[in-house]
């Protein structure tokens, strides 16, 4: 592959190219799940290299791979040709390879200085020597242009003055590769502009410069090679110049849509929930929204997708309706006609909505309980009349709900936290089945989930909504949205951008819109 | 769903792995070192293990209500100061003022469950940690059992208005508290203790409230999502917790005849000992009373074993610093 002529810099100055890093044939084994099969990605001196995918194409489990987080996979790293395999972020870090990670990783309570060298602070005689962490963190905010108070607290500095922080730290560790993942996900437009000067003036350093975004016009901005990765494979590095929006979304995208998704023609019944101009507050953030002003209807029966990629404000919408957000959201909320004020997941639970959330450890099971223990949990007022609980009931109503799903299972007994992915989503469904819902919020249920329990679950759908449940499904993986939905709305950045009826949806117009990228069609 | 593995080896592996077979194997061990340790036979006698549980019973109680908070992934420091609270409080009203056991005990209890509400309250209620929480009730209580009792130690022995000291008779309910029941061979405090540790387990594994407590200390988001009423049932733990610290002053000044405003110091942290000595994890979410009696018997044994061979308090309190240790290396769980 030839240089471009759009790293004129880097070749001016070394007159050909120069390689930091080259990941060959990366391949990464979650269990049963292969989240990244045989991937290539080169990374050289003085350029922007866009790392591209839909969420769950692998872009963060390989930087993850390249920043030493995960050190068991399959593949060769070459750092300056000399084969690596970082084994920690520190030991990666020492190599010049630092990812920054959307979650900053800084010590809120420290100064900017002293995070600034954490992990390899200067010293004097075994002592943390302050006055020259002090003098070379100075040093180092001014070569970059940034303006930062170098004692201040990491924790009072607003996010992107703490996203620079991180920024000065790689230099300190003297990074020649910096992986920057969704930098500006909480950046503003001037913000964003500083951001893109310091990256201009990084690669003129002769850095090399990993980044992933969401956001077609930051690629146009600063990218000189984009390389796209879908399913965990990789389908090709391309010059910037070469790869146009509507390239580069075909190469995300192309995807044939497979015959396993069974979905039945549906006869809507009567409208189960309308949302007008529907907000959620961003609670981090006075004043700032995660969702605003969404409107949309779901009638019984139905399923309407909601497309969007990180940061569309998709979980908050349906977190935001199941109450979980408490009583700041606004807006106009009818269930079955009736108004309805969202507040609490408990008053929303008895008014027949479940939510399945789209971290399941984090925030669907009890991982240290029995399957029964978490069949039972959202349904206990009902299955314990009297607050004395009917462990026989408990026991008939799991194994039924067991029986329906599939659920393989040394017994009912068995924790869950040792299930496997697809069998633990399973009794997260279970649980939310048997509190008898009418609307079924369901984030990302089929993610981190093997093919045969993925068929089951669309299966499932199909059939709950030939009962009459009315559903509203996210869902990253686009073949399966396209299937399942019968309507897909998208969601950019907290608004609706496009609506979507099944049959006029692809995945192309569908990634547009999600990526804000105008003019779009309401239909 | 399919049938669970018949397998024997497998059954006993997965026996084996339970904490409650370890607990109950350090028990064994514990008597086992008894029976060989037996010091002329002593340790033979039926009045041996009277006492043994007689002894151990205080911190029993204390431990039930210290199993709920902690399963609910909380810790309740302040039960020492309210067991000192409730023992000056009890000797208060029934010696010096003269009043009635069945107006005495249910004010000491209700006194008991305000400072669990109180504490649960700051804890549950205003997302402060537990452990600050009720460390500021611990050293609360104890300065109201101060200033209740003047900071005396409240005794038989009732000032006049003359300033002169008057012995009165030892109060029916003290005596019916300390007494024995089954010709001599049961006390009554082992029996209140035996009451409280069915009432948590009956709670905890049979009632709705036992089970939504072990999924807000398994998961507190997923509890909340799935509409358990977090605040109200974790403040209930600390409510149940402070209930049973006042039942254990009862007995404390039952058994001492006085109320003393200095009992129960460390208390607190020989009830934590007990309920991870039985397997109940700190992080919550797992464990249950019948853990918390077998790691109430086994301190209570190993205590009651060292005495008997006359080993001194200085080397009794590091052998149980090193047991503990031992015990909860033993019982941690091997992560696949």
């Amino acid at each position: 592959m030839s240089a471009t002529a759009s790293m004129p810099r880097c070749e001016d100055r070394a007159g050909a190219v120069r390689v930091l890093a080259r990941l060959s044939g990366i391949t990464k084994r979650f269990g049963p799940v292969t989240v990244l099969e045989g991937v290539d990605l080169e990374v050289r001196a003085g350029e922007v290299h866009i790392l591209a995918g839909e969420n769950g194409a692998g872009k963060s489990t390989l930087i993850k791979i390249l920043g030493g987080v995960h050190a068991d996979f399959e593949g060769t790293i070459e750092v300056d040709g000399r084969p690596v395999r970082p084994a920690s972020p520190l030991a990666a870090a020492a190599l010049g390879v630092v990812v920054i990670f959307q979650e900053l990783s800084l010590v809120p309570a420290m100064t900017v200085t002293d995070n600034i060298f954490l992990g390899r602070p200067r010293t004097r005689a075994g002592f943390v020597d302050d006055a020259r962490q002090r003098a070379e963190a100075r040093e180092i905010l001014d070569r970059l242009g940034i303006d930062l108070e170098v004692d201040r607290r990491v924790e009072e500095l607003p996010i992107a003055q703490q996203q620079l922080t991180e920024i000065a730290k790689a230099l300190a560790q003297e990074a020649r590769v910096i992986v920057m993942d969704e930098p500006t996900s909480a950046l503003n437009a001037p913000e964003v502009a500083k951001l893109f000067t310091l990256i201009r003036q990084l690669k003129e350093r002769g850095c090399g410069i990993v980044y992933i975004t969401h956001k077609m016009e930051e690629i146009a901005a600063v990218a000189d090679r984009i390389t796209v990765l879908r399913d965990g494979r990789l389908v090709g590095t391309a010059p910037a110049v070469a790869l146009p929006p509507g390239r580069l979304i075909q190469w995300m995208v192309g995807r044939e849509l497979g015959e396993q998704f069974p979905r039945h023609d549906v006869t809507p019944g009567a409208e189960r929930l309308r949302l007008e101009r529907f907000s959620v507050p961003d609670p981090q953030q006075p004043g700032a929204f995660r969702v605003r002003d969404v409107s949309l209807t779901l009638r019984a029966g139905e399923i309407l997708g909601i497309a969007g990629l990180q940061g569309s404000g998709a979980s908050d919408l349906l977190l935001g309706l199941f109450g979980a957000h408490g009583r700041r959201v606004q807006g106009g909320v009818r269930l079955d006609g009736e108004p309805f004020a969202p507040r609490h997941p408990t008053a929303s639970i008895t008014r027949g909505i479940a939510l399945l959330t789209n971290d399941r450890k984090a925030s669907g099971l009890v991982l240290p309980l029995s399957i029964a223990a978490n069949t039972t949990l959202a349904d206990l007022p009902a299955l314990s009349p009297g607050g004395w609980r009917r462990p026989a009931r408990e026991r008939r109503v799991t194994e039924a709900h067991g029986r329906r799903l599939n659920l393989r299972a040394a017994g009912i007994e068995q924790e869950v936290g040792s299930l496997s992915g697809g069998n633990q989503q399973k009794v997260v469904l279970a649980k939310w089945l048997q509190t008898r819902p009418r609307l079924l919020l369901l984030d990302e249920p089929t993610r981190g989930v093997d093919v045969g329990a993925k068929r089951e679950i669309y299966a499932l759908l199909d059939a709950l909504t030939a009962e009459g449940i009315a559903i509203l499904l996210i869902t990253s993986e686009l073949p399966e949205l396209l299937a399942l939905a019968d309507r897909i709305l998208v969601l950019h950045r907290g608004r609706a951008t496009a609506e979507f009826p099944r049959g006029e949806a692809s995945a192309e117009g569908v990634l547009q819109a999600a990526m804000g990228q105008s003019p779009v069609d309401r239909s | 769903m399919n049938p669970v593995s018949t397998h024997a080896a497998h059954g006993w592996r997965r026996l084996r792995g339970e904490p409650a077979s370890r607990a109950l194997l350090a028990l064994l061990l514990v008597l086992a070192l008894g029976c060989v340790f037996h010091s002329d036979g002593a340790f033979f006698k039926a009045g041996t293990h009277r006492d043994a549980l007689r002894q151990a019973s205080v911190y029993g109680i204390l431990a039930c209500g210290m199993t709920l908070v902690i399963i609910s992934g909380g810790i309740d420091l302040a039960v020492g100061s309210v067991l000192a609270l409730a023992a000056v409080l009890f000797s208060l009203t029934t010696i010096h003022w003269g009043w009635s056991p069945w107006l005495a005990i249910p004010f000491v209890l209700t006194v008991g469950a305000a400072c669990g509400l109180a504490s649960g309250g700051v804890a549950a209620g205003w997302r402060i940690q537990p452990f600050i929480a009720t460390l500021a009730m611990m050293v609360f209580a104890r300065g109201l059992a101060k200033t209740v009792s003047g900071g005396m130690k409240v005794s038989t022995a009732v000032q006049q208005a003359d300033g002169a000291y008057r012995y009165v008779d030892v109060p029916g309910v003290f005596r019916g508290i300390d007494s024995r029941v089954l010709g001599g061979n049961l006390s009554v405090v082992t029996l209140i203790l035996a009451v409280c540790v069915a009432v948590g387990w009956v709670l905890l594994a049979r009632h709705r409230w036992g089970r939504q407590l072990y999924a807000i200390g398994g998961n507190e988001e997923a509890a909340r999502l799935s509409g358990v009423p977090v605040t109200r049932t974790k403040l209930f733990a600390y409510v149940a917790s402070g209930l049973f610290a006042a039942v254990a002053g009862l007995c404390q000044a039952a058994q001492e005849q006085q109320g003393d405003p200095e009992a129960g110091i460390g208390y607190e942290l020989t009830a934590i000992a007990i309920v991870v000595m039985g397997g109940t994890s700190l992080m919550g979410g797992r464990g249950g009373m019948g853990l918390t009696l077998l790691g109430m018997l086994t301190i209570g044994y190993l205590e009651k074993i060292l005495s008997l061979n006359a080993v001194p308090e200085a080397s009794r309190l590091m052998l149980t610093g090193v047991i503990i240790v031992l015990a909860v290396l033993a019982q941690r769980r091997r992560r696949g």
